[in-house]
């Protein structure tokens, strides 16, 4: 990583006196609060590892995204919830924004996806496809592959999430239940590196047969790929021109 | 492979070891022939692959088919894709969620008003502001996606007129679509690419002249729709070419994951449009054109009577901006100096950018503003972390953005749902077993758009 060596520190260190004057209303002590909010600041415009060109890059607020709804979930969630079951293999359920997901455990994904597309109460028949989602930081569980699920006989969605680590990118495949997972699969397998075990042929999809790489996972760059063209290489942009 | 007679004809490929090859780049067929009859390739029954694209002008794109034939007949497809790979999603991780609008417009060209559209709605629905969307902005939206959905259907049905050789078709078709598109660039200024759904609205309002342009249009609209139906409906060889032919039923629809056209073709009156309303969509009044004839020809007259029901959305959407008067008091971006982002746009001698009295407010009336805008602009605004998924009637299907934030200011992932490439699967179940020459109208009924496919 060719970054700013060390982040600046997100505000004065908490270390002013304690006493009868820190009071926790004045104006001075809120905006020390809200300094102190947990934001990772990286810099301005000083982005070194990525071509980002937005200004402020990588600014963001680490406010974890609540993992679990308690019941009632409300609206139809309830009932599907219900006539799935299953709670061995569903490790937890998240309403949010009015969307269900059910987080299912890689091992037990046909199962439960069989189970919603031919139950009579659930019958989910579509399969949107599989979008895969790289989370470097999610220790253990990395690769997230997300499936969007639509009932047309009850006009419902749900949505299934499952998790695979980075060291064993298994995931049971689910053209078997839905044919149409096919492609996307592959998609899948192509941009993030996931295996889907029991694919009738495993095959990059988008990029060349012999692309080196999943270029949707995080750690891979944008650009950083020299154009070959008529026996003439050309610098990937990023390494063309410098801009700073 | 060493025993090849005519060294131009043939190739030696170490790697095709699996039979002859012969490389046709040209006039050489009479080598071809000549050299495969001598081996005796034609009389052992034996199959050939060919590879139809992915520079084939019947292929609807740069789609290349991997083709197993047996005389005439397909025996084996296999639709090869990635040629227009341009990597849309990975590019929107960089950008700001406003920026986002410029990629994915450009991910299925024929249809840029919907990959904005359904972006938009899964990055509200994130944010939480699905209900604060202004009632102007939504009726544009709904103007825009069923003119797009007018422009984008001449685009599908045109072009299959043109792969079976009717070129007069492609020109009366191309007629009507560049009305389409000149109201189309009336109001955002491009043909295409637009870029003109954003989050929390539109880019602007409706220029001057817009509402009458839309009045002429439904007009000569109707009259070169009539043309095109009597060009089209009854002629023998249109209907000989595509009537019962690239069948596929509701069932293998479902296991294929199939919607719009395709899916209403075989029967099934499913509409997100009517079933999971968005922009408002349940306050018009419109049908939705159903077929059972589960082929190419019934695809093709649910594409046509859907331009008339999108004809008539239209004069509905044009009717309620008209009396809505101004609009300054009735604006197309969200009311929220946060997410916000400018949308009275002027013209300068520098080009299009924030009108006069925006850039007056902000440097000589309000610093809130100003800052406000400055920080729009350059780091744009956050997204809590999250995800969503946001489904719209594409004229071509399902179409759906899974869009996923870590909080920050750029999306963490944007997954494009695309039709044509979820579509594009099912070629192998129409086609096999059929004619070769039945692959060009079966290809063109689903009407892919390879930038979709490819993203």
């Amino acid at each position: 990583m060719s970054g700013p060596e060390q982040p600046p520190k997100a505000g004065p260190e908490d270390e002013g006196p304690q006493g009868p004057e820190t009071n926790g209303n004045l104006p001075a002590r809120l905006g020390e609060e809200r300094l102190n909010a947990p934001v990772v600041r990286r810099g301005m415009f000083g982005i070194q590892d990525t071509p980002d060109t937005s200004g402020y890059g990588l600014l963001r607020v680490h406010k974890a995204p609540p993992l679990d709804s308690p019941r009632p979930y409300g609206s139809y969630f309830d009932e599907v919830a219900d006539a799935l079951g299953f709670p061995d293999a569903i490790e937890r359920v998240l309403v949010d924004r009015g969307e269900i997901t059910f987080y299912v455990r890689r091992e037990r994904l046909p199962e439960v996806a069989a189970k919603l597309r031919d139950d009579p109460a659930l019958r989910f028949e579509l399969c949107s496809g599989v979008s895969g989602v790289h989370y470097p930081e999610d220790i253990g569980r990395e690769l997230h592959a997300v499936y969007h699920l639509l009932s047309i006989t009850h006009n419902r969605r749900v949505r299934l999430e499952v998790s695979a680590p980075d060291a064993d990118p298994h995931i049971p495949s689910l053209v078997g239940v839905y044919p149409t997972c096919n492609w996307h699969e592959r998609e899948t397998w192509d941009f993030f590196g996931i295996i889907f075990d029991g694919h009738p042929a495993l095959t990059r999809i988008e990029m060349p047969d012999d692309w080196k790489g999943h270029p949707q996972r995080k750690d891979y760059p944008l650009g950083g790929i020299p154009v070959e063209y008529r026996g003439a290489k050309i610098p990937a942009p990023d390494e063309r021109r410098h801009y700073q | 492979m060493s025993e090849m007679p005519h060294a131009a004809a043939g190739a030696s490929d170490a790697e095709a070891s699996e039979g002859r090859v012969y490389t046709v780049s040209g006039e050489d067929w009479d080598e071809i022939v000549a050299a495969a009859n001598e081996a005796g390739d034609f009389e052992s029954g034996e199959r050939i692959v060919i590879n139809m694209g992915p520079q084939h002008p019947s292929t609807h794109g740069v789609l290349r088919l991997v083709l197993t034939l047996e005389g005439e007949t397909v025996a084996e497809v296999r639709p090869a894709i990635g040629y227009l790979h341009t990597g849309i999603e990975k590019n929107m991780e960089y950008r700001t969620w406003t920026q986002g609008v410029t990629f994915c417009t450009r991910a299925d060209y024929l249809m840029p008003i919907f990959n904005e559209s359904a972006y938009c709605l899964a990055v509200e629905r994130l944010l939480g502001i699905e209900d604060r969307i202004p009632e102007r902005a939504q009726i544009i939206r709904v103007l825009m996606m069923e003119l797009n959905r007018i422009s984008s259907h001449l685009g599908g049905i045109a072009p299959m007129g043109l792969e079976l050789g009717a070129t007069t078709i492609y020109t009366q078709g191309a007629r009507l679509r560049e009305r389409t598109l000149d109201v189309l660039e009336l109001i955002t200024g491009l043909r295409m690419n637009h870029a003109f759904i954003r989050p929390g609205g539109v880019a602007q309002d409706l220029p001057p002249g817009a509402l009458e342009a839309i009045r002429v249009f439904d007009e000569s609209g109707r009259r070169l729709l009539d043309e095109l139906h009597t060009l089209i409906d009854a002629n023998p060889i249109f209907i000989a070419r595509n009537k019962g032919i690239a069948y596929l039923d509701l069932q293998a629809c479902m296991a294929l994951g199939v919607t719009g056209p395709m899916l209403r073709a075989t029967g099934l009156p499913w509409d997100l449009r009517k079933s999971q309303p968005y922009c408002g969509y349940e306050t018009y009044d419109f049908d939705v054109p159903v077929r059972d004839t589960c082929d190419a020809y019934g695809r093709y007259l649910i594409r046509m009577d859907e331009i008339e029901e999108s004809l008539k959305i239209i004069a509905q959407c044009s009717d309620r901006l008209a009396a809505r008067g101004s609009a300054d008091s009735d604006p197309v971006m969200i009311r929220d100096a946060k997410i916000g982002w400018p949308a009275q746009l002027s013209l300068g001698p520098d080009g299009l950018g924030p009108s006069p009295q925006h850039i007056a407010h902000i440097m000589g009336q309000s610093m809130e503003a100003l800052i406000h805008h400055f920080k729009l602009i350059t780091e744009g605004f956050r997204v809590p972390a999250g995800q969503a998924y946001a489904a719209i009637e594409s004229p071509r299907g399902e179409l759906a953005a899974h869009v996923v934030s870590d909080g920050g200011t750029r999306p963490y992932r944007v997954h494009l749902r695309d039709p044509s490439f979820t579509h594009l699967q099912s070629v192998a179940a129409m086609c096999e077993g059929g004619f070769v020459a039945d692959l060009i109208p079966a290809i063109a009924s689903i009407d892919p758009v390879m930038g979709g496919v490819d993203r």
